[in-house]
């Protein structure tokens, strides 16, 4: 009775959900064509999961869009033609990379604003005038302090 | 019994760090000493109460006291202990009350070891640690309390998500936190600081070690998280820009940089305000990314379950603590004195512009990972920003903050020479010219242009940082032996710059490689069958039941040959836990120094086939190794006596003579 | 003017506060569909029941039609059923269900308990028409006029408050 239990419990381990992403009989007998769906695949968002690409999830949906982007290529479709079939069906959220429009100029502009900023800013620290700089002065009661370790001959 | 203790301990902690939120600081203000020792105090029993709220939840996991509400939650009798144990930290209410342990813990650090700290800057430091506890206990005890009790008692718990039952993941968000909160000292410092209207040399030499300690933890916790992905995910990933993953990463940029602008600081006695914001952006973004996790506001993989109250509550300690210390920036920072100046082609010059790439990137990541919010509340409609997104805009940021940081230590301080570094950096870039094109010509079209660049970027950095220390030893230009007397006499700081700098050119290489050159397999394959990658021959010898103290499993075993001849049995395993239900992967991975093999079985297919999936990682291990080598690096800088507090008494007075003398 | 710089920290912290705020009340899980007044895909599914014949886009237009998809295996369905199921009584609108992924012998069987609400049931086995109208859950349902344009996507259940709100006064203004 407990090895059927096992058994049992071994084959709905086996037929339970997928290990991982793509499986066997999903992929395309044309390399090329496989390899541009994995790429598509990897840039866009399994819209069920957390954050993760249809190539990288195994949940049932993942899958479905795996298949549809393959059955896009191998009818001819360019790259650009297969993730437009799933953008008017879903929007921009299924793209992982944000499509440059006006919605995301600043988002794709901002590392070289940033670092232009940052750029200036250290050049207007850089230059500044001496008048600012130079050491705090001491204190009196660090200058008589001074004196005395001076007067010591080095000894604190 | 030991539960009420517990929670009775937390409510005192309470009522103590409010103490010493308030106390100290009127000290301070009024040089009172008695008032600004109440700090001291204050600490030591706050850890202890704390302390013992924690060992009263630790029991009731031990015990698998299922009265208690967050144990039957979270635990089950059948977990093995060490996952009984982590699993106290493996949920919202728990991984809080570690949080506050390890608050009070730091604490009670700079009360016990900051005895050369001037009192009244300590008593200050103690008052803001003081303030951020009296915040988070009170979230803990208003809305996630992990002492309430369950009636009636059900017999046995909800058990711990399979996922977290993982050595690498136990120990992953001690590390992390122990990152998180360590960088709450440097915050307190610099709030300290602000409040005195004083920065100076001697603060700057205060804050590193504590930085540097935050430091190294966050590396630790960041890796560890890393390489459980790498090997539980199930497909050699190991990092995905998802928010909760980039909320770890911006403290860790944020934190990189303040330890570099503090060397300025303590060397120039200049770029205070920047570093004092650097201390204060550094545990704001740890700050962030726990409202991140806990609130619901942005899909990730890692979230706890969200509550709107819950949410609500971090954000107002967010933006208490964040906005009250730049409020107080906003009116001190200007009070603040400058020193000295550089040129721009010196080391500090290239020290800041390191600092100016590390907040570029921190600002992208922070931008890139709050964007969907921001584009929603602003209704320009939903949309995704996922990793190709970050690795467009953060390798250009990498490449030529890696280039600068051969260069950089090469420049002499004040005023460098430029055309000197450059000519002294000629093996380093011979080198990263010679591997750039190798990889080209092994690579073939097989390899992307970028892996060459990677490649021959790590070689280039790891050169360079050679060539620094072998200028420091006189190499060549002194006879061997005394190079090598100079060599053992380096101060230890001169060592965690070689082994930081060398253990990030080996993770380049390692990011370079498990990138740009993975070899993977997946198809179906029937016992007897053999399957090869990468000139490995991987022959499937059968899958068997297994069984485990929580799981059945089905595992497989796989010979592996190489060149006809045998190499190793990798048994992978497919798990289903019992409680809850759920499917887990465990792969099998041998590690190679050029890569890993990383065999993974999957379901059953037709009548006698398998799932399986073949991998080969190159330069995984290098990853992991360079993050160990930078570890190990930012732990002997610590282990540097000039850079901790408490010099030798005989030295500290000709020292002292010293540098009034030559007015640095 | 120097001093002001000191005050920009500050500035983008409350900037960033805003937003989160804000942030509290979306769900960042809830996509918008990019189809809201665009003509319904075109799709032919089986009938799920022996009267139904081809269901397709063919059998809109002419009234505003209620396109409802669901599945026996969804827990969240049988939450809006009841609603679907007085809608059906009171002839408000006329209900399209689509069979998400379903066997078709379950989903009868879970009709026959819960009531039927449909006009016409189309049966998706593999999922694929709903992939074409930008489903990835269920339920979900549309509001499609008499023209067959798509003008109203729910995600998740049907509730009182977003049928009283939103969806009926959008019908009664279609169907003048």
């Amino acid at each position: 009775m407990k090895r059927l239990m096992f058994v049992s419990a071994l084959a709905a381990l086996l037929a339970a959900g997928p290990a991982g992403a793509v499986m066997p009989d999903e992929i395309l007998k044309d390399p090329v064509l496989e390899q541009r769906a994995r790429g598509i695949s990897k840039d866009l968002r399994c819209l069920v999961c957390q954050n993760q690409s249809i190539d990288d999830s195994d949940a049932p949906l993942a899958r479905d869009l795996r298949v549809i982007v393959r059955e896009r290529l191998t009818a001819g479709d360019s790259d650009m033609q297969v993730v437009g079939y799933l953008t008017e069906r879903y929007g921009d959220y299924v793209l992982l990379k944000p499509p440059v429009k006006a919605t995301t100029v600043a988002l794709w502009t901002a590392p070289a604003a940033f670092l232009l900023l940052g750029l200036f800013t250290a050049r207007t620290v850089l230059r500044r005038r001496p008048a600012d700089a130079g050491p705090v002065p001491l204190s009196e009661a660090e200058r008589l302090r001074l004196q005395e370790i001076l007067s010591k001959g080095g000894q604190a | 019994m030991f539960t009420e203790i517990g929670h009775y301990a937390l409510i005192l902690a309470l009522a103590v760090a409010a103490a010493q939120a308030v106390v100290p600081l009127v000290g301070a203000h009024r040089g009172d000493r008695t008032l600004m020792a109440v700090g001291r105090s204050a600490a030591f029993a706050q850890f202890l109460l704390v302390c013992v709220a924690f060992g009263a939840l630790l029991h009731a996991y031990v015990t698998s006291d299922f009265s208690v509400a967050n144990v039957a939650q979270n635990s089950h009798t059948d977990k093995p202990m060490l996952y009984k144990v982590s699993g106290l930290w493996g949920n919202h209410e728990g991984s809080l009350l570690l949080w506050i342990a390890i608050l009070s813990g730091f604490g009670a650090a700079v009360a016990g070891f900051g005895n050369n700290l001037p009192a009244a800057l300590r008593a200050r430091t103690l008052a803001v640690q003081g303030m951020i506890a009296v915040g988070f206990t009170l979230f803990i005890l208003l809305t996630s309390n992990p002492f309430e009790r369950l009636d009636p008692v059900p017999l046995n718990g909800n058990g711990l998500n399979p996922l977290l039952q993982d050595p690498g993941l136990a120990f992953h968000p001690p590390f992390l936190y122990l990152g998180y909160v360590g960088f709450s000292i440097a915050f307190s410092f610099a709030v300290a600081a602000l409040i005195e209207g004083r920065v100076d040399a001697a603060w700057a030499r205060w804050v590193r070690p504590w930085t540097l300690a935050a430091w190294v933890f966050l590396t630790v916790g960041i890796g560890l998280g890393s390489w459980w992905a790498y090997y539980e995910l199930g497909w050699g990933g190991w990092w995905y820009w998802d928010p909760v993953e980039n909320a770890s990463f911006m403290p860790w940029l944020a934190g990189t940089a303040l330890l570099h602008s503090a060397i300025i600081v303590e060397k120039r006695d200049t770029l205070k305000t920047w570093t004092i914001l650097l201390a204060i952006i550094a545990f704001s973004l740890s700050l962030l990314g726990t409202f991140l996790v806990r609130s619901g506001i942005i899909s990730s993989v890692h979230s706890f379950a969200s509550d709107p109250t819950r949410g609500l509550f971090i954000l107002a300690l967010l933006l208490v603590t964040v906005g009250g210390s730049l409020v107080l920036y906003a009116l001190r920072a200007p009070v603040l004195k400058s020193g000295g100046l550089f040129s721009a082609v010196s080391r500090e010059g290239s020290l800041v512009l390191n600092n100016v790439l590390l907040a570029t990137a921190t600002g992208t990541v922070l931008l890139g990972t709050l964007y969907p919010l921001i584009a929603d509340a602003l209704n320009l409609g939903k949309l995704s920003v996922g990793a190709p997104f970050f690795n467009a805009v953060f390798v250009p940021l990498a490449v030529p903050l890696a280039a600068a940081m051969a260069l950089g230590p090469l420049l002499a301080w004040k005023r460098g020479n430029l055309m000197r570094a450059l000519r002294a950096l000629r093996p380093a870039v011979a080198a990263g010219l010679l591997v750039a094109v190798g990889t080209l010509v092994w690579g073939g079209s097989a390899s992307p242009w970028w892996a060459a660049l990677g490649t021959g970027l790590a070689a280039y950095l790891f050169v360079g940082t050679l060539t620094e220390t072998a200028e420091r030893v006189r190499l060549f230009d002194v006879p061997p032996a005394a190079s090598l007397h100079r060599l053992v006499h380096l101060p230890r700081s001169a060592y965690g710059l070689l082994l930081s700098h060398l253990g990030l050119a080996l993770v380049i290489a390692g990011i370079t490689g498990s990138s740009a050159w993975k070899v993977e397999s997946v198809q179906t394959m029937r016992v007897g069958e053999t399957v090869v990658v990468a000139g490995f021959a991987y022959r499937l010898d059968g899958v068997e039941e297994a069984r485990g103290p929580n799981y059945v499993s089905a595992r497989a075993t796989f010979t592996v040959t190489k060149d006809g001849r045998p190499y190793a049995v990798m048994q992978p395993e497919k798990r289903l836990y019992m409680q809850p239900q759920r499917p887990t992967t465990e792969a099998a991975i041998v590690t190679t120094w050029l890569g890993d093999l990383y065999a993974v079985i999957g379901d059953a297919n037709g009548p006698d086939g398998f799932v399986t999936r073949l991998y080969f990682n190159p330069l995984v291990p290098w990853l992991w190794a360079g993050g160990i080598v930078m570890v190990l690096g930012g732990l002997v800088s610590l282990s540097d006596r000039r850079h901790r507090v408490g010099a030798p008494a005989r030295a500290h007075a000709a020292l002292a003579v010293n540098s009034v003398a030559r007015g640095a | 003017m120097r001093r002001l710089v000191y005050a920009l920290p500050l500035l983008v912290l409350a900037v960033v506060g805003v937003f989160f705020f804000v942030g509290f009340d979306r769900d960042p899980k809830l996509i918008p569909s990019p189809m809201i007044d665009k003509p319904s895909p075109a799709f032919a599914v089986p009938g799920l029941r022996g009267g139904d014949g081809t269901v397709g886009n063919a059998r809109f237009g002419g009234t505003v039609t209620l396109v409802n998809f669901f599945a026996s295996w969804c827990v969240p369905c049988r939450i809006e059923h009841p609603l679907l199921m007085e809608l059906a009584r009171a002839g408000t609108v006329r209900i399209v269900g689509i069979d998400y992924k379903d066997k078709p012998e379950d989903a009868l069987g879970w009709l026959r308990q819960l009531g039927d609400p449909y006009t016409v049931i189309g049966a998706d086995r593999d999922g694929r028409a709903a992939i074409d109208w930008g489903v990835y859950g269920v339920p979900e349902s549309y509001l499609v006029d008499r023209q067959g344009r798509i003008r109203f996507k729910q995600v998740g259940p049907i509730t009182e408050d977003v049928w009283r709100t939103t969806m009926l006064p959008m019908i009664k203004e279609l169907s003048q």
